[in-house]
């Protein structure tokens, strides 16, 4: 092959926004639902229904957007996009055609790249077309009609279908971090289409893209990317031409095929939605809106480098989700101490949600409990594995730190006249050894410890105690 | 002495409520008065055929559970057929909505039930609310009550027959291009198309939504303005069009005009109009002037503009605000090949030959490389047309005098030119793409046919609108039925 091509990708990314009722009335959004339980004359649209724009909707597509540095517009408008099909009841989707509500953002994605973001808008779901439930029918859904969307567009940067999978990670982060959306592949709460082409290196313009539809994991995209990357390179080495279409990824099949339906055809005649006023946002509303955005995880990483010193692994497992953040930070403030927080959480909580499948959220032990444990730890009133043993307690039982570890007895014991007790009747009961350690025998000293821990059942501080043997050895 | 139930319909809203309320007429004597009037002129083949759907066992249960103290109480009243009822089917005049029954009840029929109103009956229209006659009915044409050879006009003619006959003292009709004024100037009542966005849309079925409003008929000026404040105010929970103001009190015992500027738009009196319809308004303007007003030349210099604008924009939405009526729900569904064999034989058997022609204008100015050169250029005039308003109102004139219609009621059957029937909507569509309100008045007869004039005010501005008109109502008095 004399020529190298290289690989253009844009992505439309689908996501449904996590709002409780549906972009235009007041039915519930929930998944997995009877069929049909969740609609009402609106997202029926029976004769005379009319849209009321979910002002939370509108909300989480600002965050959304300013999360991903887009600019949101003052005024939008909701279009009407025409085409007739059974799951879409209006023959039309609402959504936003020349007047998006955001444009113009980016998104690094690692390794020094950033994509740039076209435009983010808003607009309703459709229904579902159930195919398979009775023999020689179509049944529809319309519990999805009406549920509400942003579409994010981004431009046709992504050089590599690597690229494509960490734009699609660094997408999903973000929107997590700013609880926009559950972002679920599965429930459908998610959605890739991938517009792929191939140039040779070198050439200004690009040449025709085909669609692909049906990618339903970051994965199918990247493989899907591969398998009609390489069909466009070896049609432009034949000298052939590749045809705009739609084209379905089969992930059992491992092939990308053209779609039966010439959707590339369609003209949707989209108009301004006269249902709704231009969507006007103040921009007094739109900075509330950037100041309720959280950190985001790049940001995160590096401030836990900077104030925490902690290295970039850690910081990377510690950010992977915004509700284990959060909770890391309370535990070191609570502790004191984040370096043994972040081992805390990365070791034992972690670990325990591994085992359970559990999320953060659901983890019986507060920050604030395990971060009173760990401050016991520095203040030398646990040891490191009664520590252990009072967590499993606290996971087992509940109860905050210092309440089980004294009922179970866990304390460290510090005291100067207990410890001294226990000494003196090592010394009694070990005549011998104490007689020879006092001689100078200093390698008895650990032999000593030993037993003073063994009479304290493991309590007494084996700080204290080697200093208070130490101080004997020396007279 | 108390009236006849017969007298009392006659009487009007404000009578058979005040009557009803202090207990001296019930309200089920007045509904079943109702059905007596309707049985004598609608049915048969030279019945009026205003009345699409009435059930008198289902009217009489809702005068029981009905308020007794609302301002329409007792009040019978005729819907147009596009709006959402519970109780009688809304067929839009369409035979895709056949027996189609709402489940959910429009903003209006509810507002009206709550004020004690009894709804007696669907009015006929034309389909979809699309024509100028109710000729476009798919349950054939409603007769005038003036002269039953005659067209009532259109969309709405069968609210407005309705209450010309004396069936009811107000009934509701939609008007998206003049539906409401042109029949009330026919039938010789009062017809009001008020501010886009004062009356919610919630409820009546969608032709051209940034144009459709739902509008009043009453026989009187005072009828149609307790029928306007009942039905009129906030209700954007339901409808993002819908304006955030209250319901103005419209009623007034004023009658005289002192300090309002009234202005004649010299577009709207052209040499073409006929010397009758000349005089008749000439007449009013004396009226306006006996009562203090002050009469001024004006120019709305686009109006010329306003009728090709009207029919690329109201065509466009109705291509989409139809698409819904695909077989899939509910209404009609007529088996083919596949889907798209049953979208066809659905579409294009349910719907009526004017339906079809615009849903195809519509969908054609839309499309790809069409959209620029019609819709958009469409919408662009429109803000000029609805600047010629604002204009006028700021050279200090508050409200504008024009006749509805250039003639009166025509026979059954004579229009069969569709560009001659959307002339008829010349003087009224401006309102409409300006989303100012407008009411017809009564203001004499042409050749034994009602003809009426019309009040323009600026948006929002319906208080001025109606003193103007409760003043010439007062001063025409007989004459404007002669």
């Amino acid at each position: 092959m004399s020529i190298t091509y290289e690989m253009i990708v844009g992505l439309e990314v689908h996501v449904q926004l996590k709002t409780r009722t549906k972009a235009f009335c007041r039915c519930s959004t929930s998944f997995g639902d009877h069929p049909n339980t969740n609609t009402c004359p609106v997202c029926l649209a029976l004769p005379g229904a009319l849209p009321v724009l979910n002002a939370r909707a509108v909300e989480l597509a600002a965050r959304a957007a300013l999360a991903l540095g887009l600019e949101v517009h003052e005024r939008s408008v909701f279009a009407r996009k025409n085409y007739f099909y059974p799951d879409l009841p209006k023959g039309y989707q609402i959504s936003q055609f020349d007047r998006p509500l955001a444009e113009r953002g980016t998104l690094a994605i690692g390794g020094g790249r950033s994509i740039g973001i076209t435009r983010i808008h808003m607009e309703e779901d459709a229904g579902k077309s159930v195919h398979d439930r009775f023999a020689g029918f179509t049944a529809i859904d319309l519990n999805r009609a009406g549920v509400p969307l942003i579409e994010i567009v981004s431009e046709p940067e992504i050089r590599s279908s690597a690229e494509a999978g960490a734009y699609l990670r660094a997408l999903k982060e973000i929107l997590l971090y700013a609880e926009v959306s559950d972002c679920s592949m599965e429930e459908g709460s998610l959605r890739v289409d991938a517009n792929v082409s191939a140039r040779p290196v070198g050439e200004p313009s690009y040449r025709t893209r085909t669609e692909i539809k049906n990618l339903n994991s970051f994965s199918n995209v990247e493989r899907a990317l591969e398998i009609e990357y390489a069909r466009h390179c070896a049609v432009h080495e034949a000298g052939g031409s590749i045809v705009q279409q739609t084209m379905l990824f089969d992930a059992h099949k491992n092939e990308v095929r053209g779609a039966r339906s010439k959707e590339g055809s369609h003209d949707y005649r989209y108009f301004p939605e006269p249902d709704l006023p231009p969507l006007v946002l103040a921009s007094a509303w739109i900075q509330g809106v950037r100041y309720g955005l959280p950190e985001f995880p790049a940001a995160r990483r590096a401030r836990y480098a900077a104030s925490y010193s902690l290295g970039v692994a850690d910081a990377e497992v510690l950010t992977a989700s915004r509700a284990v953040g959060d909770y890391f930070e309370k535990v070191a403030s609570a502790a004191g101490d984040p370096k043994a927080a972040a081992n805390w959480v990365m070791g034992e909580v972690l670990a325990s949600l591994n085992e359970s499948g559990g999320d953060i959220g659901e983890f019986p032990v507060k920050a604030e409990s395990l971060g009173e444990l760990i401050a016991l730890i520095r203040n030398g009133s646990l040891s490191n594995t009664a520590a252990k043993t009072v967590l499993a307690t606290m996971l087992r039982e509940g109860g905050t730190a210092a309440t089980i570890a004294a009922r179970d007895g866990r304390l460290q014991i510090g005291d100067d006249s207990a410890l001294i007790a226990w000494i003196d009747e090592v010394w009694a009961e070990h005549p011998d050894e104490s007689a020879r350690f006092a001689g100078g025998e200093r390698k008895l000293q650990g032999v000593l410890v030993g037993f003073v821990m063994k009479k304290s059942k493991g309590r007494a501080d084996p700080k204290k105690v080697n200093q208070l043997l130490g101080a004997r050895a020396g007279t | 002495m108390t009236a006849t139930p017969e007298a009392l319909l006659q009487s009007g809203a404000g009578a058979i409520a005040a009557a009803v309320r202090e207990g001296k007429v019930r309200s089920r004597t007045v509904v079943e008065a109702s059905f007596a009037r309707a049985a004598e002129v609608d049915a048969g083949p030279s019945g009026l055929n205003c009345i699409l759907s009435s059930d008198m066992n289902g009217s009489l249960q809702l005068v029981d559970s009905a308020p007794v103290g609302g301002a329409l109480a007792g009040v019978p009243v005729v819907l147009k057929d596009n709006i959402a009822t519970t109780m009688l089917s809304t067929s839009c005049g369409s035979k895709i909505l056949e027996g189609y029954v709402s489940p959910y009840e429009s903003t209006v029929a509810r507002k009206l039930r709550e004020a004690g109103a009894i709804l007696v009956g669907k009015g006929n229209m034309d389909e979809f609310a699309m024509g100028s006659s109710t000729e476009f009915s798919a349950y054939g044409p409603a007769r005038n009550p003036i002269d039953r050879s005659r067209v009532p006009g259109g969309s709405s003619g069968g609210s407005a027959a309705s209450v010309a006959a004396g069936i009811v003292p107000i009934a509701l009709g939609s008007e998206t291009g003049g539906s409401v004024r042109q029949p009330a100037a026919f039938c010789g009542i009062v017809g009001v198309k008020p501010t886009y966005g004062r009356i919610s849309r919630f409820g009546l079925v969608a032709f051209a939504s940034s144009l459709d409003n739902i509008g009043v008929f009453g026989r009187t000026v005072d009828d149609a303005a307790r029928a306007m404040e009942v039905v009129s105010g906030d209700d954007t929970a339901n409808d993002a069009t819908s304006a955030p103001l209250d319901a103005p009190g419209l009623r007034t015992d004023s009658r005289d005009l002192t300090g309002v500027v009234i202005g004649r738009p010299k577009e709207y009196f052209p040499a073409s109009l006929p010397a009758a319809m000349q005089a008749h308004c000439d007449r009013a303007l004396d009226a306006l002037r006996a009562r203090g007003a002050e009469i001024r030349d004006v120019s709305l210099p686009h109006t010329d503009l306003a009728l090709p604008v009207y029919y690329i924009i109201a065509p466009a939405e109705c291509s989409a605000n139809l698409a819904r009526f695909d077989g899939v729900r509910y209404g009609l569904r007529l088996e083919g090949e596949g889907l798209r064999g049953m979208y066809e034989a659905t579409r294009s058997r349910g719907f009526g030959a004017e339906v079809t022609r615009r849903i195809l204008l519509g969908t054609y100015v839309l499309s790809a490389g069409y959209y620029d050169a019609y819709y958009r250029k469409a919408m662009d005039v429109r803000a000029l047309i609805a600047r010629d308003f604002t204009d006028v109102w700021a050279s200090g004139v508050h409200a504008l005098f024009t006749p509805t219609t250039a003639a009166p009621a025509f026979t059954i059957g004579a229009i069969s030119d569709p560009y001659e029937m959307y002339l008829c909507d010349l003087f009224t569509v401006s309102a409409n793409l300006a989303e100012v309100p407008a009411m017809s008045i009564p203001i004499g007869r042409v050749g034994g046919l009602p003809v009426g004039g019309q009040v323009i005010a600026p948006r929002f501005g319906e208080q001025v609108m109606f003193r103007i008109s409760y003043a010439l109502e007062s001063e025409l008095g007989g004459a404007a039925h002669a």
